[in-house]
């Protein structure tokens, strides 16, 4: 039913990001801990890939060395062909909402990442991105002034005002209540039709990476490695009752040993 | 009669007429208390005040509050001078506070009381010896403050400068400075209230001029006690004018985010 290759569908795509054998060891208190082990996995350009996977299985370590935050223990991930040393502005991470500045307004910081931009280009890309994350009457507001969706919206906003070609987003969504995330998914789709960034997006809500994601890698528990590469084959707007959609979801439950029944 | 004031005056008027009100009864009562009493304990507000009209008559009132304050601003002013960005630097480096800290407990625990005598042995009798006591006051307080500010602040808020590009330059001003500055305001307002404290101490010692001497000098020149109590109070209300003062920066719009949030 689902390709579960970790190769990308067509053999001959260009690649966007490629992990090769990333294995992660964290040394803690005398005590070695293996996080990941062998990951491997390859993006295409403009793909919306989400890695699913239990609390803790280490899935925010995989994202935070594909973003550059952490060098792997062994093997290599490269972007574009070149290994990744750090992080950089070409590829933004969004942390869930507690990476917004609360001491500069909305526009203050959408305009965090813009300070090579003249003063006209930067005022037009606020105003673009504003609107485009439904922030307007909203430019002089602290983010203590925010709910949490919207904040959340100012920080995706932050991002792609910089033009990215990739954004890491982990959990982003976690921290909103479940009628917020609904919304919040369906903007993230209009924007990323949009904008057509490659966006690598991790979850611990199988809905969420069925309803977002081109692909799903879904990860075992520690030490974590991709068990299976799902891809989604339903086109957007996705309708949640169709038996393709309930398929491939129960098709992610049986993959990681869950009920169906609670 | 009650009523007829509630129904005039607006509810803000009253809850501000509250403390005054408040403050009045008390110099009341303690003006019958002081002239029912049959030993002479304590001057009443009468005889206070007859000592503030006898200081601003001599000319000695303003000349003193201007010695203390004098001495305040520069041992408060020196003490920030160096304290924050000690604070901030040890702070960011942990190796530097492992270092430093065991001498900093140290020192922080002895009152600057007890440096008088060393004061006087290396700065003689005057204004330095004064301004030394309120520097040492001051300074282990703001220390303590900067270090442990910028050990607050998010790793999260680290890392977005990081992703965005900046400079080492550009995250110490536009990322820990804006991330410090509500808490150092908060600390540089309790420590003013310790230097006014210190300084009246060190002026019954070390010096011949100024509140604190105002205080000693009245009590060994003729048990003039309405003076000593007319010092008292004119130390009360300057000092709570200053946390007034101080607390007015708290209320800066871009300075409150971290008062505001949560």
């Amino acid at each position: 039913m689902a390709a579960s290759a970790n190769k990308l569908p067509e053999t001959d795509a260009p690649i966007k990001l490629s992990a090769d054998h990333v294995g992660m060891v964290f040394q803690r208190d005398g005590k070695t801990t293996q996080v990941l082990r062998d990951v491997n996995l390859q993006v295409a350009p403009g793909e919306f890939v989400c890695i699913l996977g239990p609390s803790g299985c280490g899935k925010s370590t995989l994202l935070s060395t594909m973003a550059g935050f952490l060098s792997p223990s062994s093997g290599e991930v490269k972007i574009d062909g070149e290994l990744v040393t750090g992080p950089s502005p070409r590829r933004i991470f969004v942390f869930q909402e507690r990476g917004v500045f609360p001491w500069l307004t909305v526009e203050g910081n959408i305009a965090f990442g813009l300070f090579k931009l003249s003063r006209l280009e930067r005022d037009r890309r606020i105003a673009y991105y504003v609107k485009l994350v439904g922030l307007e009457g909203f430019e002089k507001a602290y983010p203590s002034e925010l709910s949490g969706g919207m904040k959340q919206r100012l920080e995706v906003a932050r991002a792609l005002a910089v033009n990215p070609d990739m954004l890491f987003l982990d959990e982003p969504f976690g921290a909103l209540d479940s009628i917020t995330r609904l919304t919040m998914r369906r903007e993230l789709l209009r924007i990323w039709e949009a904008e057509r960034n490659t966006i690598i997006f991790v979850t611990h809500d199988i809905d969420e990476a069925v309803q977002l994601a081109d692909r799903v890698a879904v990860m075992s528990d520690r030490p974590a490695t991709i068990q299976q590469i799902v891809t989604i084959d339903i086109p957007h707007p996705r309708d949640l009752s169709s038996p393709r959609y309930l398929e491939l979801r129960n098709g992610i439950f049986d993959q990681l040993g869950l009920a169906h029944k609670v | 009669m009650q009523l007829s004031l509630n129904s005039f005056l607006p509810l803000s008027l009253r809850v501000r007429l509250r403390p005054i009100a408040f403050i009045a009864a008390l110099l009341i009562a303690w003006q019958i208390a002081v002239s029912r009493s049959p030993v002479h304990i304590l001057p009443g507000p009468s005889e206070v005040v007859g000592g503030i009209v006898d200081l601003i008559r001599h000319g000695l009132l303003l000349k003193y509050i201007v010695a203390s304050l004098f001495r305040v601003t520069w041992g408060f002013l020196l003490a920030a001078c160096l304290a924050i960005p000690i604070g901030l630097h040890v702070g960011w480096h942990r190796r530097a506070e492992m270092a430093l800290n065991p001498l900093i407990q140290i020192f922080r625990p002895i009152s600057p009381l007890a440096w008088i005598p060393i004061a006087i042995l290396w700065l003689g009798v005057g204004d330095l010896s004064s301004i030394f006591l309120i520097f040492l006051g001051c300074f282990f307080p703001l220390l303590l403050t900067a270090i442990n500010a910028v050990q607050n602040v998010p790793a999260v808020h680290a890392n977005v400068a990081r992703n965005f590009g900046l400079s080492p330059a550009a995250v110490v001003y536009r990322v820990l400075y804006p991330a410090v500055v509500p808490q150092l305001i908060v600390g540089l307002r309790i420590t003013l209230g310790v230097a006014w404290l210190v300084v009246v101490a060190a002026e019954m010692i070390a010096v011949n001029s100024g509140l604190g001497f105002l205080i000693v000098d009245a009590r060994n020149a003729g048990n003039r006690y309405d003076l000593v109590v007319a010092g008292m109070v004119i130390i009360g209300l300057i000092g709570l004018l200053l946390d007034l003062g101080m607390r007015s920066l708290e209320r800066v719009k871009s300075l409150r985010w971290s008062y505001s949030e949560d």
